[in-house]
């Protein structure tokens, strides 16, 4: 049958199964975008192309499924360019289109011409330049099949406007993935399996160390059973937190910069750790040289990349995690290694005292408190998105997480903006779910516009903004590494709640602990997206900290409430 | 130590760029990089060789396998091959020195593929050693200029590299292991 390249398009997106795409129309693109109305596939028009990226994401991420963005040539394409980093460093499966110039006018320097293939090689699993209509399909379906298989990632098609406008016989169906040298299923020699079973089975201070891997592979049930086989402690990673939940006794929460001392501490003291999914990102180990010195290291990873790229290790299996974990569990031999988790109870003592949730708040709106009402006041069931910086850590802290991809939080590359986006994406992937962004003020106003995409759309999410006068976490680090000279850290902003009541939005605003439950009820039952401004604490400080450049159980740690009156007290 | 590599990859547009642009963004430092067609259509080889310890050799040819056209890698910087490097060598040679460059010529077992009544151009082909050898005798002369294609290497005996291997095993290097 005769099919324009724009049909073409719509068509192989469908049979992808994709009902929704994120995006933003220009003139290589108009020729797709006419073609379609004709499909029953929903656009959404962002404001800002780097959202279009940070939604599709948001919508993988929540979703498990392939998201799309779309862009037209040139400034289109590269405002994509964040996302798709964003995308990269996270794992997350997002296929990436842009328009590109007419064929004959490519590499002229013609208008909106950009080089999208050069530009996001480096940030891209893999990526796709098509000239001719009749090579659409199969590479749209290999670029799906590469970013969801494996470990996932982005994959950008870049399309003439040519290849868009051409038209060819086409059968539907008839494509093909041709990927040759291309292997998401690697697998580790048995032998390897063999020594990883001796060291788990003779190890006396063993810790699981958890990442992205474990919700990726879908491999929360594997490891619950390995830790019921073996009770030996988690740690989980930025990205692992729902991985394994919180509610278990041997969850030990989040490692690294902000994990909790006694976490820190147990992973130092450790004689094995089991890498499982993670990659050894500097935020998780500290200082390398002093990074658990006296442990034998065992990692499991999809990615044969990850094996001694950061930390040597003595077993390496490449593979899925869940299937990895299937096959271990019968070799395992039960523990109970209750001096060791004894051990690490008695490390956490200390440290209770100095958690903000006993603290009181003594008339202060401090952001900790707010998260840690938020977790309250919605079972602990809502799908968290976070945007980055001080608020960021809190909610790993204090929002408790339960449940895998409840949270949706932008790890390797730390991108400001992320969260409002992320949220609206994740929202249609998840339309049934209660979605809290959580943000500073700072990140917010990144992509704030995007408050006119959720007002047109007409969808709901919540955003709890936590606003305290100061870009925090940088302000933080100026606070104790260079002498409070807050430079570039001020930041006036807009009133939130009317910036929100502009797009025809609920704003709200709260200032005492008190209106923390109505505001939140409020925000819960209103109808439509609602923003509230939280006026935190200004000068407040995410703890413990690890300070760069120091190891892991060197912390700085939050001051007890007899002490030194810093931030929290 | 120097390691050497065969990658296996599709010929397509901008596959070099993608395995140069890993190489840099990794850090990795090529030496010397050949590419050329082989005799299965579609299929491009190349040769590299990169200075590096054991546990980063590891690593490249992890990373390089996480290219989608890249089909088969294999390091042979531990297995009996054959290696070579062609260089073309012009230097000055008049009707005094001309016989003695060729004496030299002759005892590397070059050849010469061009000659004018100032200039030869010298062929050589061997290992690297043995062109360095070379130019090292010819230099007083006087090089006017030089070109080399690279190191290629074949591993010895009557097998090759598969292209399509079952599954790649994630190693780990000796050192790590035994400790």
């Amino acid at each position: 049958m005769k099919r324009s390249g724009a049909q073409i398009i719509w068509e192989t997106l469908q049979q992808e199964g994709v009902d929704v795409l994120f995006g933003y129309i220009g003139a290589a693109t108009l020729p797709a975008y006419d073609a379609l109305l004709d499909y029953p596939i929903h656009h959404v028009v962002v404001r800002h192309e780097q959202s279009a990226a940070h939604m599709a994401d948001g919508y993988a991420r929540a979703s498990g499924k392939v998201g799309v963005a779309m862009a037209t040539s040139g400034p289109g394409a590269t405002n994509l360019v964040t996302g798709i980093a964003t995308a990269m460093l996270d794992s997350s499966p997002v296929v990436c289109m842009t328009g590109q110039v007419l064929s004959h006018l490519l590499g002229t320097d013609a208008f909106q011409e950009v080089d999208m293939t050069g530009i996001t090689l480096p940030i891209t699993k893999h990526n796709y330049l098509i000239t001719r209509a009749e090579d659409l399909g199969p590479s749209l379906r290999e670029a799906f099949y590469v970013a969801r298989s494996g470990r996932p990632g982005p994959v950008l098609v870049d399309i003439s406007k040519s290849a868009i406008q051409e038209i060819i016989d086409w059968e539907p169906d008839a494509d093909l993935v041709h990927l040759p040298g291309y292997r998401p299923d690697l697998r580790a020699m048995p032998e390897e399996f063999q020594r990883a079973v001796d060291l788990i089975n003779q190890a006396k201070r063993p810790v699981i160390l958890a990442g992205h891997g474990v919700i990726l592979s879908g491999a929360g049930q594997a490891l619950l059973d390995f830790v019921k086989q073996a009770n030996i402690p988690v740690a989980l990673t930025l990205l692992g937190l729902g991985g394994f939940p919180a509610s278990h006794p041997l969850n030990l929460g989040m490692m690294g910069m902000h994990g909790e001392a006694w976490v820190n501490q147990a992973i130092q003291e450790a004689d094995l750790l089991l890498a499982f999914g993670m990659r050894f990102d500097d935020r998780v180990t500290g200082t390398l040289s002093t990074y658990a010195q006296n442990a034998r290291k065992i990692h499991i990873d999809v990615d044969p990349g990850e094996i001694n790229k950061i930390v040597k290790v003595d077993v390496g299996i490449v593979g899925d995690l869940r299937e990895t974990l299937e096959f271990l569990l019968p070799q395992i031999e039960p523990r109970t290694h209750e001096e060791w988790n004894d051990h690490i109870r008695n490390l956490r003592g200390d440290s209770a005292v100095r958690d903000v949730r006993y603290l009181p708040d003594d008339g202060h709106l401090y952001a900790a408190h707010v998260i840690n009402d938020l977790w309250h006041y919605t079972d602990g069931k809502a799908l968290i998105v976070t945007d980055v910086g001080q608020h960021q850590m809190w909610t790993a802290q204090y929002y408790r997480h339960e449940y895998p991809r409840h949270l949706i939080t932008s790890g390797g590359l730390g991108t400001m903006g992320f969260g409002l986006p992320a949220a609206i994406g994740a929202k249609f992937a998840r339309p049934d779910a209660e979605v809290w962004v959580i943000a500073g003020d700072g990140g917010f106003q990144m992509t704030a516009a995007e408050l006119a995409t959720a007002a047109q759309e007409g969808i709901k999410v919540n955003v709890a903004i936590m606003n305290n006068g100061y870009l925090g976490m940088v302000r933080q680090w100026q606070e104790f590494f260079y002498d409070k000279r807050y430079s570039a850290t001020p930041m006036r902003s807009p009133d939130f709640a009317k910036v929100a009541e502009a797009h025809g939005l609920t704003g709200l605003r709260c200032e005492t602990r008190a209106d923390v439950e109505a505001v939140v009820q409020q925000a819960r039952e209103a109808e439509g997206t609602v923003v509230i401004d939280f006026r935190v604490e200004k000068e407040d400080s995410v703890y413990p900290m690890v300070p760069a450049g120091a190891a892991l159980h060197e912390m700085i740690r939050r001051p007890s409430v007899t002490g030194t009156p810093i931030g929290l007290t | 130590m120097l390691h050497k590599f065969i990658v296996y990859v599709e010929d397509k547009p901008g596959v070099l760029n993608r395995v140069a642009s890993l190489m840099r963004r990794r850090s990795f430092n090529i030496e010397s990089l050949a590419v050329g067609h082989t005799d299965k259509p579609g299929v491009s080889r190349m040769t590299f060789t990169v200075d590096t310890d054991e546990t980063t050799a590891f690593r490249i040819e992890a990373n390089l396998y996480k290219l989608v056209n890249v089909l088969r890698v294999e390091c042979l910087t531990n297995e009996p091959a054959v290696e070579r490097d062609l260089t073309l060598i012009k230097v000055r040679a008049d009707d005094q020195t001309r016989p003695s460059i060729l004496q030299i010529v002759d005892v590397f077992r070059g050849r010469v593929v061009d000659v004018t009544n100032e200039s030869l151009i010298v062929e050589l082909t061997g290992t690297q050693d043995k062109i360095e050898g070379m130019l090292e005798v010819l230099r007083p002369h006087g090089i006017i200029e030089m070109v080399r294609t690279g190191t290629v290497v074949m591993g010895r005996g009557p097998d090759a590299p598969s292209i399509s291997p079952e599954f790649v095993q994630a190693r780990v290097p000796e050192e790590s292991a035994a400790r």
